[in-house]
């Protein structure tokens, strides 16, 4: 069965030759100038929200651990990644591991005591973690307390937010088809069932809580390196909430799924931003349209792949529709 | 023949109700052992007691030597204890053959590191997992519904994937909470030649709570009998059928 190997190398290849073109097309238009600097904005946004989307899937869509302290998770890697460059005077590189690495800890700290809560109770927790994470970063005042941690240097570029995004998704979408990634899903489907086909359950959602906060961490670092600034208010559970629904318009467990509630998300956004009072309706409306008439999110929790083109080459009807291939 | 599980004196109490009672059970290597009661009795308590869900309240119990007390359920299916469930648990979104696969997962030999860059051992392994999960589909017929959704199954095929998942993590000891729950004659007599035929395939001990007393008789060398708790009986199937107390445990006392 060399078929495994050989489909799976096509599969990336196309992926990545996707991504270079996609680069390619947006860096010509940046650097051309054909799209200004309010577009540039808008996109290493949505690079991010991507990162935050696809690894917040990770906890919630793919192990079913209903987390929504994600903007906790960020805040410490923006703040973290603060430190190395502003205080210490460090690399972009480094701090943007630093930020990761210091996220994904706390993730794992956290994740020990608090993944023994299942559903409302683990949803609660999260929550309140998130908040205490701004709250003590509030208090901080090596790093400018209530009002911010000013002067921060615009390091982060198109390039860098998007094949770090790469990178992301290529991580969690490979870990998804692992052992550790059917561990996971055997998670959220049936605890009890994975723990008696042999999963230490309670492994694999720290390991899943782990790698979701670290990579909320990266996103927090290039998040800071591109606002100048790391503010307390922008890591409040509202965040958390925006990635939440993201994650679930696009369909739980499914990475397609995240990338496109991202990106139309962080669209709607923006395309709103001269209307700010407007912004939660249209949001709300959204979701009360998406919960009637597809509960499961808009791609399920299937991935996009060829075979979902094929078939609705074959006549399968709506891109939803087909989707849900079954 | 080999002692694999020893039961000794075991309980579980939950608050004042002792669901299980000083239950003493042997079961040696390659037998088919036969757990019976009347609800309630404690039959499903005694299996989670074996599999670790429950850890006993007192006395021991030792599978291979090993004591299994105190351990979780994955360590205890990792030492080689296998189940199914009296209501079916499949990981019911996953395809069928997802199913299977994950309950190799404590086989697999490779790291995080190589499952995300896609290099080493992640390759052949999986390659091995995916011929090993089809070898399993195909003998209980279910290769051709592999990429189907589980929860889509008709309830037999439920049922044997369970079983064929439960296998895939290369039991000693097969516990099968009443397989025949559900099943008309016809598939009760097939699932009859199946448990007999896994038995001798796999070479394995099963254990099998059940209610289809047809069945149980059939296929079971040897029967526990478990009322309120306390085992009131064992035996081969014909000491246990003539048993007083067994039929009165079933029937009720005579009127005389």
């Amino acid at each position: 069965m060399k078929s495994l190997r050989q489909s799976l190398h096509k599969q990336d290849l196309l992926g990545l030759g996707l991504m270079v073109i996609l680069f390619a097309v947006f860096y010509f238009l940046f650097d051309e100038e054909i799209l200004d600097d309010y577009w540039e904005t808008n996109v290493i946004l949505i690079l991010i929200n991507i990162i935050m989307a696809v690894s917040l899937n990770l906890i919630n869509g793919l192990t079913g651990q209903f987390s929504i302290g994600h903007a906790g998770f960020m805040a410490v890697g923006a703040y973290t990644s603060a430190i190395i460059t502003v205080k210490l005077g460090m690399d972009f590189p480094i701090a943007l591991i630093v930020a990761t690495v210091s996220a994904a800890f706390l993730g794992f700290l956290i994740g020990m005591p608090t993944l023994r809560l299942n559903g409302d109770y683990l949803a609660i927790a999260t929550l309140g973690l998130g908040e205490i994470i701004r709250i003590a970063i509030l208090n901080i005042d090596y790093v400018g307390g209530a009002s911010g941690f000013m002067g921060i240097p615009r390091l982060t570029t198109f390039p860098i937010a998007f094949w770090i995004m790469v990178f992301v998704v290529y991580f969690i979408k490979n870990f998804k088809n692992s052992a550790d990634g059917r561990a996971c899903l055997a998670i959220r489907e049936n605890e009890i069932a994975a723990e008696t086909m042999g999963i230490n359950t309670t492994k694999y959602k720290v390991m899943a809580f782990t790698i979701g906060a670290g990579f909320a961490g990266t996103a927090g670092a290039l998040f800071s390196h591109y606002y100048y600034i790391a503010h307390p208010a922008s890591f409040t559970f509202m965040r958390s909430f925006d990635v939440l629904t993201m994650v679930v318009l696009g369909g739980l467990g499914s990475i397609s799924g995240s990338i496109s509630g991202a990106v139309l998300l962080t669209a709607i956004s923006a395309a709103l931003a001269d209307y700010p009072e407007w912004r939660m309706v249209i949001y709300s409306i959204v979701l009360i349209v998406l919960m009637l008439n597809r509960p499961q999110g808009i791609f399920g929790n299937k991935e996009l792949s060829l075979k979902m083109f094929q078939s609705i080459k074959l006549g399968g009807g709506s891109r939803g529709g087909t989707a849900q291939s079954e | 023949m080999a002692e694999l599980l020893k039961v000794n004196n075991a309980s579980m109490i939950f608050g004042g109700l002792r669901a299980v009672s000083n239950l003493t059970m042997q079961i040696d290597e390659g037998e088919l052992i036969g757990l019976i009661g009347p609800n309630g009795a404690g039959k499903t308590t005694a299996f989670n007691m074996l599999t670790g869900v429950y850890e006993p309240s007192e006395g021991e119990i030792t599978f291979n030597g090993q004591r299994i007390n105190g351990k979780k359920p994955y360590q205890v299916t990792q030492m080689g204890i296998a189940r199914t469930f009296q209501n079916i648990r499949l990981f019911s979104e996953l395809s069928v053959l997802d199913n299977v696969k994950i309950a190799f997962n404590s086989q697999v030999r490779y790291g995080l590191v190589e499952a995300i860059g896609r290099f080493g051992r992640y390759f052949k392994e999986e390659e091995t997992i995916e011929e090993k999960a089809l070898a399993l589909l195909k003998i209980f017929h279910l290769e051709k519904l592999r990429d189907e959704t589980a929860k889509n199954l008709p309830y037999g095929e439920q049922r044997r994937l369970e079983i064929a998942r439960a296998l895939a993590t290369s039991p000693k000891l097969l516990l099968l909470d009443e397989p025949a729950a559900g099943m008309n004659p016809q598939e009760t007599k097939e699932l009859m030649e199946m448990i007999r035929w896994i038995k001798k395939e796999f070479n394995l001990s099963i254990l099998l709570i059940e209610h289809d007393m047809g069945l149980v008789m059939n296929v079971c060398q040897r029967i526990y009998v478990l009322e309120y708790g306390i085992c009131i009986a064992n035996g081969t199937p014909d000491e246990i059928k003539h048993n007083k107390r067994v039929i009165k445990a079933y029937l009720g006392e005579e009127v005389s």
